[in-house]
């Protein structure tokens, strides 16, 4: 049962596709609770069904049973234009490609979300300083996508997620395009982030030791189920 | 998202691909001036017909007889209703009419058939007298020589057929003298002799034959006094003032003495009533005819003619918009092609907070957006191809001595009109497009290289 404590809430959640005739059985029947300030790292192999599920958990996708619950609202309750509130308010997305749109500055990348929660004009520009801020890339604000080095673009994507102060963040194997420091950079800086504002990630990812070196919780997925969700044991730094 | 927000969207979005987009708008444009040009030369044409027909006086005049005149050969008598009496058309009738609202002026009409002599051979011709309104009519434009110096000059225009008649040279009968040879009317004192059964007295008159000279200052080559409300086609013109001193014998006198009308007081076969608008010739016609006068217009004509221009500007629209949708097609077409090169972009902008309808109207404004320039350009390109019409149209006219015309005509309800169904068809365009974008699945999209 979802308490106060709890950010998401999947239950018996399903979904389905068919394709070609043949049903495909994408995400079968998972249950799992995400705590609030939980940074937790989604586990499998290609096809597993992580990023379907984390689509569900974004309200892009519908599932074909069961039921989310994110930050006290049922998802399946949801209009489609709530849905899209929920999606610029309550969730900040970060993808393996990035996904910011080449024809804009930095500045207007990260602007996008606060134009479609239709945030004042004049709030804008510090809101954008601020996300850029703690990404630690305010020197680029002029800059295009095309001219930052994939740590920073996804740096920028960071910012982007960020700039609404959402409550959960979703990140779509963050690292899948960066070499392995700079994944380890990107990490570190979600860490940072989650710490400081007490958001909940929810992360897809292969990269197993990464995982378990940033992440609170596993949670392991193998033809569409949950297999396993554990604790990561950590030593306290001393 | 805010209004403006989306259009600073759309603006970038458009930016973006300036070159298709721009190709695009102009496909727009050369859609809405073809249009623009066409209905152009419809209400060009249209203001043409009407400012001439309004400056001949056809159409803002009406022409008011005795009710029991005889309206012709062949055509049956008026009814004369028998509680009224019918009024005689005299000066007192005139004032009073000339009083009535919206009058400008009210002139009788003089016209009388006499014969001219010009190097002592004689002609036989229709004279009229012309108001001095009508130097602007337009029916003296491009006439050799000049209008008379002044509204009780004895001076003449000729009509063209007729100074052939005078000279194998017309041109060169201007500033020459003719003698015009007519019956002046005089009253004759009331006699009892002449009584008439009823033992009033009734006075006739007599005719007597009179010559005034007269100098030829312009020929003209139209037919200025065509007779509506007269007979026969006037070829010698004269002012009006001087031709009705003359007391000339018209066609009305005989009617006159046989009834019981003083010789003494003049009586007009027929008056013009010049209103100040065509609009108000009904009221004007029905408020004479309620005096005891007969009074008729070509208004019903005036119709007829709207209506055929609002047919004519109609056909013209319809060919003008066939270039339109031709350019639809290309909104339509450009629209599909950004939605494939833009479906990640429209997948992030879903996964980023977009609703299904924030996605739709970007599309929308960015359809509006080249309609408005599209419709601004058209508008543009269509005057200025008009203006180029107009001046082809004026070197042909020069070179055939005739007098230039403004043959199009870009009024402001044009220009606004054309801009607003530039837009509309536009959206119309991007209807489709911009559901699909709509509609479009934001994992698939996300997933689309």
């Amino acid at each position: 049962m979802p308490n106060a404590e709890t950010a998401i809430q999947l239950d018996r959640v399903s979904r389905q596709y068919t394709m070609g005739g043949a049903t495909i059985q994408a995400v079968n029947d998972v249950s799992l609770s995400v705590a609030r300030n939980e940074f937790l790292a989604l586990l499998g192999s290609s096809g597993s069904g992580k990023s379907t599920l984390l689509n569900l958990i974004a309200g892009l996708d519908r599932p074909t049973s069961g039921s989310i619950m994110a930050q006290g609202q049922y998802l399946a309750e949801l209009t489609s234009i709530e849905l899209a509130r929920y999606r610029c308010n309550t969730i900040g997305m970060i993808f393996q490609s990035f996904n910011l749109l080449p024809r804009m500055t930095l500045e207007e990348n990260i602007e996008l979300p606060l134009r479609l929660a239709e945030v004042e004009r004049e709030e804008r520009p510090r809101r954008v300083r601020e996300a850029l801020e703690r990404v630690r890339l305010t020197h680029r604000l002029g800059h295009r996508p095309t001219e930052l080095s994939g740590g920073e673009q996804q740096r920028v994507a960071i910012a982007r997620a960020l700039v609404n102060r959402p409550k959960i963040l979703l990140a779509d194997e963050p690292t899948g395009n960066l070499d392995s420091a700079t994944g380890e950079a990107i990490l570190s800086l979600l860490r940072d982030v989650q710490r400081q504002l007490g958001m909940t990630i929810v992360m897809v990812t292969h990269e197993r030791p990464l995982a378990e070196r940033y992440a609170g919780r596993l949670a392991i997925m193998g033809d569409g189920k949950l297999l396993s969700a554990s604790e990561i044991a950590k030593e306290t730094p001393q | 998202m805010k209004a403006r927000d989306l259009t600073d969207l759309a603006f970038r979005n458009l930016r973006e691909a300036i070159l298709r987009n721009a190709l695009t708008t102009l496909g727009v444009a050369v859609g809405v001036a073809s249009l623009v040009a066409m209905l152009s030369l419809g209400v060009g044409l249209q203001e043409l017909a009407s400012k001439r027909l309004s400056q001949s006086g056809l159409f803002d005049t009406i022409f008011v007889t005795p009710k029991n005149n005889f309206r012709g050969m062949g055509r049956p008598q008026r009814e004369v209703q028998p509680d009224k009496p019918p009024r005689t058309l005299d000066e007192d009738a005139r004032k009073e009419i000339e009083k009535l609202p919206n009058v400008i002026e009210v002139y009788p009409q003089v016209r009388f058939f006499t014969e001219v002599r010009f190097n002592n051979k004689p002609f036989a011709t229709v004279v009229a007298g012309m108001p001095e309104s009508s130097r602007n009519s337009g029916s003296f434009d491009g006439m050799q020589g000049d209008f008379f110096s002044s509204p009780t000059a004895n001076e003449t225009i000729l009509q063209i057929e007729f100074a052939k008649d005078l000279s194998e040279k017309p041109a060169s009968l201007i500033g020459q003298e003719l003698v015009l040879r007519y019956a002046e009317r005089q009253a004759l004192p009331a006699n009892d002799d002449s009584s008439t059964p009823s033992g009033e007295p009734s006075g006739g008159f007599s005719v007597v034959p009179k010559e005034l000279r007269l100098k030829i200052v312009g020929i003209v080559e139209t037919e200025p006094a065509a007779g509506y409300g007269g007979y026969g086609n006037a070829r010698l013109l004269m002012p009006l003032a001087t031709a009705s001193t003359l007391r000339a014998a018209q066609v009305n006198d005989l009617r006159d003495i046989v009834r019981d009308n003083n010789a003494n007081k003049t009586t007009y076969p027929s008056l013009s009533v010049r209103a100040k608008s065509p609009s108000q010739v009904e009221t004007l016609e029905a408020s004479i005819k309620a005096m005891g006068f007969a009074a008729f217009s070509l208004l019903d004509a005036s119709k007829s003619l709207r209506t055929f221009f609002s047919v004519f500007d109609l056909l013209l629209g319809i060919f003008g918009s066939l270039a339109l949708v031709v350019a639809t097609l290309g909104i339509v077409n450009t629209l599909v092609m950004a939605i494939l090169e833009r479906r990640r972009e429209i997948g992030v902008l879903k996964a980023l907070g977009a609703a299904d309808s924030d996605v739709q109207q970007l599309f929308f404004v960015e359809a509006g957006v080249m309609g408005l320039f599209g419709g601004f350009f058209g508008v543009l390109f269509g005057w200025l191809l008009g203006r180029a019409i107009t001046f082809g149209t004026n070197v042909y006219l020069k070179r055939q001595n005739l007098n230039p015309i403004e043959l199009s005509s870009v009024p402001w309800w044009l220009v606004i009109a054309a801009i607003v169904f530039a837009i509309l068809v536009s959206l119309a365009a991007g209807l489709y497009p911009a559901s699909r974008a709509a509609k479009l699945n934001p994992v698939d999209a996300l997933r689309y290289e």
